[in-house]
């Protein structure tokens, strides 16, 4: 919501400054921006990436300073960064656990924002500037965790490298232009290590494209409509800072928790093996991060059509504002497609089980035998993409929704809101 | 035609590393050969819990089970002599803050020999440790290991806590997991028993027996009792700073706890005057 700025600079030394460079005035604007009165803690998400994102290069850099991007290194220099650099032992899990508290908190907020409709006009490039996010946190989280050089390291490359492999004609030249050779190897190593260090900065610009988009359009929120009068709004600065602030220290405390008392949780125990090229381990499993992808490819038995199911789970993202064609953006007026969006919810966390287990084993023991992991996950995958299409165009056409508040401020004061 | 040629060698390749991998590891199907791979039991270690502590008597006696029992095979990669006498470790002494200083980690350097290049002739020479050293590699290479082990690398015991699924109970399964052959399990040569292995077969034949050492302190050297201790000594070389980073964690939730208290009273006291 640009506006005409609001700001009046009170002393001389301020003036001076204003007319030379309106640095100040920026700023006052941009904490000031009118925000709907109605936000609940599922709104600090955002504060909460911008913070994980600023510890993640924070401590990446510091990190980079002690770590080898060698075959015959990596391994003992990340051992060596627990063991002997100062304060080592903190960074390195902080880095980690790190990575897994990102996609914690980026997955809430996208859940938040398809619960209450925060991608559909005028948001829909918002919601894709966040997309692309995602997508690059993806790209980030995968060449970061190969880094250490660990059993999964190398054979998370091996197998993740290889869907490009699977793409006709092209794919045995794309994969080898990838890898720096015919398999995941010193090159691949030293590429990884300057595309995961490249990547953050493209994610925070990424990030300030987002937030002039946020700025521009102004904050959804549970109610889905927009604010009318000025009593719809409060200022940025102070109300939600305090709140956002209030949310992140709990974040912290989570975050914590894992830091100092589980920093293996989260992690495979193979990836304290070094890298073996001649020994496959028994599972291979991605980051936690990546399970419910990781089944959708398990989920059908061609490789290829694995690995395009894969890539249009993350691509359906891209068009969900023309898929959903209901005008009423939040699920809280939806009483149907609420439901369905939060099966669409179960889904993915079954499928991120799926993705954890063989797809031979049994999930759902029925008599002797059972429903396996890959029925499981071909029925999960299949619901992934009905939610998509049809139910959401489908359910905006159809679905008959509960009468709208007249305004913010009218639902604030009725408690509706 | 190329193309198929290399395909074909991949496969074959592929093959024959799925192989070698499964009969380094033993890992010849238990099913089909009548024994099965029993879950480690759940055991009481004092460096559990967020309090949890290294036991350090406990863990210089696995010290020396270590040096006599395991030594002559497995490594300990990412540790060096002064990393035994770092605070928290298990020779740590509040005299000399500085653990290349610490006489009994000098003592236990000396005992093993380390490579080195002659400073005055550039040859290469073995010499008596210094604390500074890391443990020397017991093998000269991986290949020559397998060679003298029956095919099995023995692997580095610095990380073989954190790198094994259920860590310091497993460990201890397996070292205290040695068994009679079942007589319907076809075990191969060269290969030993153990409930707790993946697949039964392990290269590795059973290391500690009752009495295998003399500990100084008195204690009786079963088998258990060795196990123990030495899984005390491995998770520490694992996790050599674990009790810092608990107390430090316990710092910072004490911290984390007033500040969101703080801040959200003053969330409060901002939102007083606005219905919400």
């Amino acid at each position: 919501m640009s506006g005409p700025s609001t700001y009046e600079p009170k002393y001389a030394a301020e003036r001076w400054l204003d007319k030379r460079l309106p640095i100040v005035r920026m700023s006052v604007d941009f904490m000031g921006f009118p925000s709907p009165r109605n936000l609940n803690y599922w709104y600090a998400f955002g504060g909460i990436l911008t913070l994980c994102l600023m510890a993640q290069i924070i401590t990446g850099i510091i990190l980079a300073m002690h770590y080898t991007p060698h075959v015959d290194l990596a391994f003992d220099s990340v051992q060596r960064i627990r063991r002997d650099v100062p304060f080592g032992w903190l960074l390195q899990p902080m880095h980690a656990v790190g990575a897994s508290m990102f996609f914690l908190a980026v997955y809430i907020h996208m859940f938040r924002g398809m619960f209450y409709g925060s991608y559909k006009n005028p948001r829909e490039l918002l919601w894709i500037i966040g997309c692309l996010i995602y997508l690059a946190m993806m790209a980030t989280g995968f060449l970061g965790y190969t880094l250490p050089w660990g059993q999964m390291s190398f054979w998370g490359a091996t197998v993740i490298t290889g869907f490009f492999g699977a793409i006709p004609v092209v794919g045995e030249s794309l994969q080898q232009w990838l890898l720096g050779g015919y398999s995941v190897g010193n090159p691949t190593l030293q590429r990884f290590f300057s595309l995961h260090y490249l990547l953050p900065f493209v994610i925070a610009a990424l990030v300030g494209l987002h937030i002039w988009a946020v700025h521009h359009v102004g904050q959804n929120n549970p109610i889905g409509i927009e604010p009318k009068s000025k009593s719809d709004t409060l200022p940025f600065h102070p109300f939600y800072t305090m709140k956002d602030a209030f949310a992140i220290a709990v974040f912290l405390m989570i975050f914590a928790l894992f830091v100092f008392y589980l920093p293996d949780a989260l992690g495979h125990a193979d990836n304290y093996q070094r890298a073996d090229p001649m020994k496959t381990p028994p599972h291979i499993v991605p980051e936690w991060y990546f399970l419910p992808f990781y089944a959708i490819l398990r989920a059908v038995p061609d490789k290829l059509l694995g690995i395009i199911l894969m890539f249009a789970a993350i691509a359906v993202l891209f068009i969900l504002p023309w898929l959903d064609t209901s005008k009423v953006r939040s699920m809280r007026f939806r009483p149907v497609t609420k439901w369905f969006f939060i099966i669409f919810l179960v889904m993915g966390f079954i499928l991120g089980w799926c993705g954890a287990r063989s797809p031979d084993d049994i999930a759902i023991p029925i008599g002797d035998g059972g429903m396996t992991f890959k029925w499981l996950s071909r029925i999960a995958t299949l619901y992934y993409f009905a939610y998509f299409f049809p139910i959401l165009p489908v359910m905006g056409w159809i679905e008959k929704t509960k009468p709208l508040p007249e305004s913010i401020t009218k639902a604030v004061l009725s408690g509706d809101a | 035609m190329l193309k198929t040629q290399k395909t074909k060698m991949a496969k074959t390749f592929a093959a024959v590393a799925i192989i070698s991998t499964s009969l380094f590891a033993g890992g010849i199907s238990a099913q089909a050969a009548g024994g099965s791979t029993e879950k480690p039991a759940v055991q009481e270690w004092g460096f559990k819990g967020p309090f949890g502590t290294y036991d350090r008597p406990a863990m210089q006696r696995g010290y020396q089970v270590y040096k006599e029992s395991c030594s002559s095979c497995h490594a300990l990669e990412h540790l060096s002599f002064r990393h035994l006498g770092d605070k928290g470790g298990p020779f740590y002494d509040a005299n000399f803050p500085n653990p290349n200083d610490n006489p009994v980690i000098k003592a236990f350097a000396k005992d093993w020999e380390v490579s080195d290049i002659d400073q005055d002739s550039g040859d290469p020479i073995d010499r008596p440790g210094i604390p500074a050293d890391g443990f020397p590699d017991i093998f000269p290479n991986a290949i020559a290991a397998a060679a003298s082990n029956g095919g099995a690398v023995p692997p580095d015991l610095s990380l073989i806590v954190p790198a094994r699924t259920g860590g310091a109970d497993y460990v201890y399964a397996l070292l205290t997991g040695y068994d009679e052959v079942p007589h319907d399990f076809h075990l191969s040569e060269g290969m030993n028993y153990n409930t707790y292995f993946e697949g039964n077969q392990l290269a590795m034949a059973r290391p500690l027996f009752d009495d295998a050492v003399e500990y100084a302190d008195g204690t009786k050297a079963t088998t258990e009792q060795m196990a123990r201790d030495v899984v005390e000594f491995l998770s520490w070389a694992g996790d050599p700073k674990m009790e810092v980073r608990k107390k430090v964690g316990f710092a910072t939730f004490l911290f984390l706890f007033i500040f969101a208290l703080l801040l959200f009273m003053t969330y409060k006291e901002v939102w007083r005057n606005v219905d919400h």
